[in-house]
């Protein structure tokens, strides 16, 4: 068992955990937050990426113990003080959604690139994502909703949040 | 004029996307609860194997590791074989062989996820290999191995024979023709890979008896009363059918492949009412994509009959079907070969014969689904690649070929030659604007110049017809239950309502149209009604959602049961507005005194009056069910239109355009349709050029992880572009159609067409799909024409 500390969302979570503990596993079992999702086993459906320090990572292919002491950030943790990020709202807009499955991690993709490349062309925010699959969309409404969070970001304007 | 309701035609935004883009969507795998033990399993690494013997002490002694169950235990209670939905039979595990790679040999319960990892890796199994039956054409052969030897009745691999149609008049036509031409089509195995995998937690409440299961699945409602009849004839005692509470929650995409009951849910429920703990049993994606069902699989040899100026007169097809080890198929059941005989298409010829002749092999069960279950996926492809070949073989454009051979729209309703009653449709239409729309002269000329400097250009078509919304139930059942489905409204005091629907939603945005269905016809606020599904004990009875039967069916029972309340509530209005009912009429969303439309009443207002202030002698309340069973299918259908270039280089080809005109009736909610076909397209282009299953000489699977097998990525998919027509149809209660799978169906013979239109100056006249690089390349290394 190995003492293991992460940042999540802003917020610590410890545990003792087998070494072995894969970080998909820690924030879903340990931490309890089952926004991030499992869809392979091979690392190539990306429904598990989340931001570790800031960067899109896979994290069925880490060890909760390598990124010990890390900032992580989830699906849960882009909604700020009820105010929905840019990204969500251009999910919700563009509808860049249908089973859900997918999303967390898509978002999380295209919040990141936002953040290096305020205004990624229709090229760049393909490539981003194409370590994602969705079975759902046919992509074409997600590069539409990063697009639109592209703009949201630039001139950040009011715009209504849809509520639960 | 009232306010706008939502209702039909509008992009209302879904009203389940504020759960998945904050995280907090409820899938069966978020599911904790107290006590919960943690299934794996362990699988066969044959594809034809005696098991001699399971070994499970190794595994048994490791701390954490509660039990391991075989075929032999469950051969105890009774439990070993299950029914498959066409009546078939398969292991839930086996006693004493293994009939498929990745086959479920064994379970292993523990304490944790990781534990029950660790003890599959721990029980020792000794196999001794069986010869296995790979090809389906050999498996015919007297001299094969027996897939199923329990099937004691039968000495051969064959499952089943099934035809349609008038053979003599189609033999005669074909004597008759001018013109002949004949290809062999091969449609693979695919997978559906939805990204979420399948898998279950069974709780078994030892003190009330209940069994409540949250499950991957399509059909809950069919899924309980198969448990029920299941435990009834197995030696644990029928569990009563009110004591099953099966639960959809949140599905990470279906596309019919959690339609099929697979052992796993079978031996996690068994192993929660055995040990009374709740069981979570969760897929991995190699066993998903190794041992779950698969689609299509189909060898067709495709014929087509006609004259020199074009007339199509008569369809011929030949059809081997390859099932694996278990007809698990998920067709209705008087239909072996699900709806496969709508293959004459969109083209008004005299007569067709199609026969279709089902085969065992040492595979999983396939012919199950991938976005579309009935086989019209096949069909489509059959005839739309024929008629290209027609069209090849006449020397005249594929365009102009359809457009002289399509069912004119005064001939509607249409009879095909092997029996369907299409309801209604223009094909023509749809066919004139996508050419215009894309441009169909131009990019006719400019491929004749590229082809005159060697590049290498195709434009393809696809014209289809879709069959959908099983269905009637004088002939459609599944295990005899019949295809309705249901619909249940109330309307609380204070106008907002809430909407139990018997199909289910795996990302198909239920929760939002048929808020706007009811919105609609009841002239409430979309933003007041909430659509609850997926939940047997409270959801009215149903057969699920697949091969695009929600709107057509529930969709159906929903208006009708939201038209039986706007009877009620307009005998409440009258009384209200102390008038005579046949004086009110429903118009502007309320109800108002003919003549005098100041004079009305909101639905808001006879919702309070129906608990507060009803006529005396009326029951109280408002609230309505309807069962709604269809008088026919429907037929959507579209006109596609691909363009392609091909790199001489690589052999790759590359989707310059695809344009997709899609008719599916009226629209609830054009946003969520147009996300349909954008989906469904992504699922056509990805049989077409990348994905197909499989096996060698020993029944290895060849692409049993996502690593082998290509689902489309954003990469390769290209930017859909779409637009509509509208034939209603006549006979469902607001036109609707349904749209899931059109795109599927219609999306891989646009692709093929146009790299064989593209090749075509070659001699070539068919390529079976996926229709990827290397293939390709042969081809244009044959001619010289690769690029280095
Ligand atoms: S679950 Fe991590 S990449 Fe698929
Ligand atoms: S929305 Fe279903 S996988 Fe992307």
């Amino acid at each position: 068992m190995t003492h293991v500390t992460l940042t999540i969302n802003g917020e610590a979570h410890q545990a003792e955990v087998e070494p072995r503990l894969l970080l998909v596993h820690f924030i879903r079992e340990v931490a309890n937050l089952t926004g991030t999702h499992i869809g392979c086993d091979t690392t190539s459906c990306g429904a598990c990426t989340v931001l570790i320090n800031g960067t899109p990572a896979k994290s069925c292919t880490l060890l909760a113990v390598q990124v010990n002491g890390a900032e992580i950030q989830t699906v849960e943790g882009l909604e700020q003080n009820g105010q929905l990020h840019p990204i969500q709202q251009g999910f919700f807009e563009e509808h860049g959604l249908q089973c859900g499955f997918c999303t967390p991690g898509m978002m999380l993709v295209g919040k990141a690139l936002l953040e290096q490349n305020p205004n990624p062309s229709e090229a760049e925010i393909r490539r981003a994502i194409s370590g994602n699959l969705c079975r759902c969309t046919g992509y074409v409404n997600i590069v539409k909703a990063i697009d639109s969070a592209g703009k949201k970001m630039r001139e950040p304007a009011a715009t209504g949040a849809p509520t639960a | 004029m009232a306010t706008d309701v939502g209702g039909y035609g509008r992009s209302v935004k879904r009203k389940e996307d504020p759960r998945f883009i904050r995280g907090k969507g409820n899938y069966v795998d978020d599911l904790k609860l107290p006590g919960m033990l943690y299934m794996d399993i362990v699988r066969s690494p044959y594809a034809h194997a005696k098991i001699t013997s399971i070994d499970a002490s190794k595994a048994l002694a490791l701390p954490g590791v509660l039990a391991v169950i075989t075929g032999k235990d469950l051969d105890a209670y009774k439990l070993a074989w299950m029914p498959t939905l066409m009546s078939d039979t398969q292991m839930v595990l086996p006693i004493d062989r293994v009939v498929y790679q990745a086959q479920e040999v064994a379970a292993v319960i523990a304490t944790e996820r990781y534990i029950a990892a660790d003890g599959v890796a721990l029980v020792e199994v000794d196999y001794e290999p069986l010869p296995p039956v790979v090809d389906p054409y050999k498996a015919l052969d007297p001299s094969s191995p027996l897939v199923r030897p329990d099937h004691a009745d039968k000495n051969t691999n064959h499952i089943w024979h099934w035809e349609s149609g008038d053979k003599a008049r189609t033999d005669q036509l074909f004597n008759e023709a001018e013109v002949v031409v004949k290809e062999h089509m091969y449609l693979p195995r695919i997978h559906v890979s939805s990204i979420e995998t399948c898998g279950c937690v069974a709780s078994f409440d030892r003190v009330s008896g209940k069994l409540t299961v949250w499950m991957t699945t399509q059909a809950p409602h069919a899924i309980r009363t198969v448990f029920s009849l299941v435990t009834a004839a197995s030696a644990v005692g029928q569990i009563p059918e009110h004591k099953i509470r099966i639960i959809s929650p949140d599905i990470g995409g279906g596309f019919g492949g959690k339609v099929p009951v697979y052992p796993g849910y079978v031996i996690a429920t068994a192993a929660s009412v055995l040990t009374g703990h709740p069981v979570k049993w969760i897929e991995d994606r190699s066993e998903n994509l190794q041992a779950d069902s698969f689609a299509r699989d189909y060898h067709m040899d495709v014929e087509l009959a006609g004259k020199r100026d074009g007339t199509i007169t008569a369809l011929r097809v030949k059809t081997l079907a390859d099932h694996g080890s278990a007809d698990a198929a998920a067709n209705p059941s008087k239909f072996p070969a699900g709806l496969f005989n709508v293959c004459t298409g969109s083209y008004a010829m005299e007569a067709a014969h199609v026969e279709v002749d089902g085969v065992y092999t040492n595979k999983p069960p396939g012919g199950v689904a991938y976005r579309c279950s009935f086989r019209v996926t096949e069909a489509v492809h059959a005839i739309e690649r024929i008629v290209d070949r027609m069209a090849q073989e006449l020397k005249v454009d594929p365009a102009a070929l359809r457009m002289k051979n399509f069912i004119p729209p005064e001939k509607f309703p249409y009879k095909s030659p092997t029996g369907w009653e299409y309801d209604s449709g223009n094909y023509a239409g749809a066919l004139k604007l996508a050419m215009e729309k894309i441009g169909y002269a131009d990019l006719r000329r400019e491929q004749a110049e590229k082809r005159a400097r060697g590049e290498l250009m195709g434009i393809g078509i696809c014209t289809f017809t879709e069959i959908v919304g099983a269905g009637p139930s004088n002939t459609f059942d599944i295990l005899g239950i019949k295809m309705f489905d249901s619909a249940e409204i109330r309307v609380h005091p204070t106008g907002s309502a809430i909407v139990r629907i018997g199909v289910q939603s795996q990302g198909q945005g239920h929760e939002t149209t048929f808020a706007q269905i009811v919105a609609e016809e009841l002239g409430l606020p979309v933003d007041n009604i909430v659509v609850e599904h997926g939940d047997t004990d409270t959801a009215p009875y149903g057969l699920g959602t697949y091969a695009s039967r929600s709107t057509p069916t529930a969709g159906a029972a929903t208006a009708m049961a939201a038209r039986k309340i706007r009877e009620k509530a307009k005998a409440i209005a009258a009384h209200l507005l102390e008038a005579s009912p046949d004086d009110i009429e429903w118009g502007n969303y309320q109800f108002q005194v003919k003549g005098a439309p100041t004079r009305s009443k909101t639905m808001a207002d006879v919702a309070f009056a129906a608990y507060t202030n009803h006529p005396q002698g009326m029951e109280a309340g408002l609230e309505a069910v309807d069962y709604y069973d269809p008088p026919n299918l429907t037929f959507p259908f579209g006109a596609y239109i691909c363009i392609v270039d091909i790199d001489r280089g690589t052999g790759e080809v590359k989707i310059r355009r695809f344009l997709a005109v899609d008719d599916c009736g009226n629209i609830i909610n054009p946003m969520i349709v147009e996300g349909q076909i954008h989906g469904g397209l992504t699922m056509g282009m990805a049989p077409a050029l990348l994905e197909a299953i499989t096996y060698d000489e020993n029944g290895n699977i060849q692409q049993g992880t996502f690593m082998d097998y290509l689902l489309p990525t954003s990469m390769e998919t290209p930017a859909w572009e779409t637009d509509k027509t509208c034939t209603p149809s006549p006979h469902h209660p607001f036109g609707a159609k349904g749209v899931g799978e059109s795109a599927t169906v219609g999306a891989p013979p646009a692709i093929a067409n146009a790299v064989v239109d593209a090749l075509s100056h070659l001699g070539v006249t068919h390529l079976d799909i996926p229709i990827t690089p290397w293939k390709v390349h042969k081809i244009l290394e044959e001619h010289g024409l690769a690029e280095v």
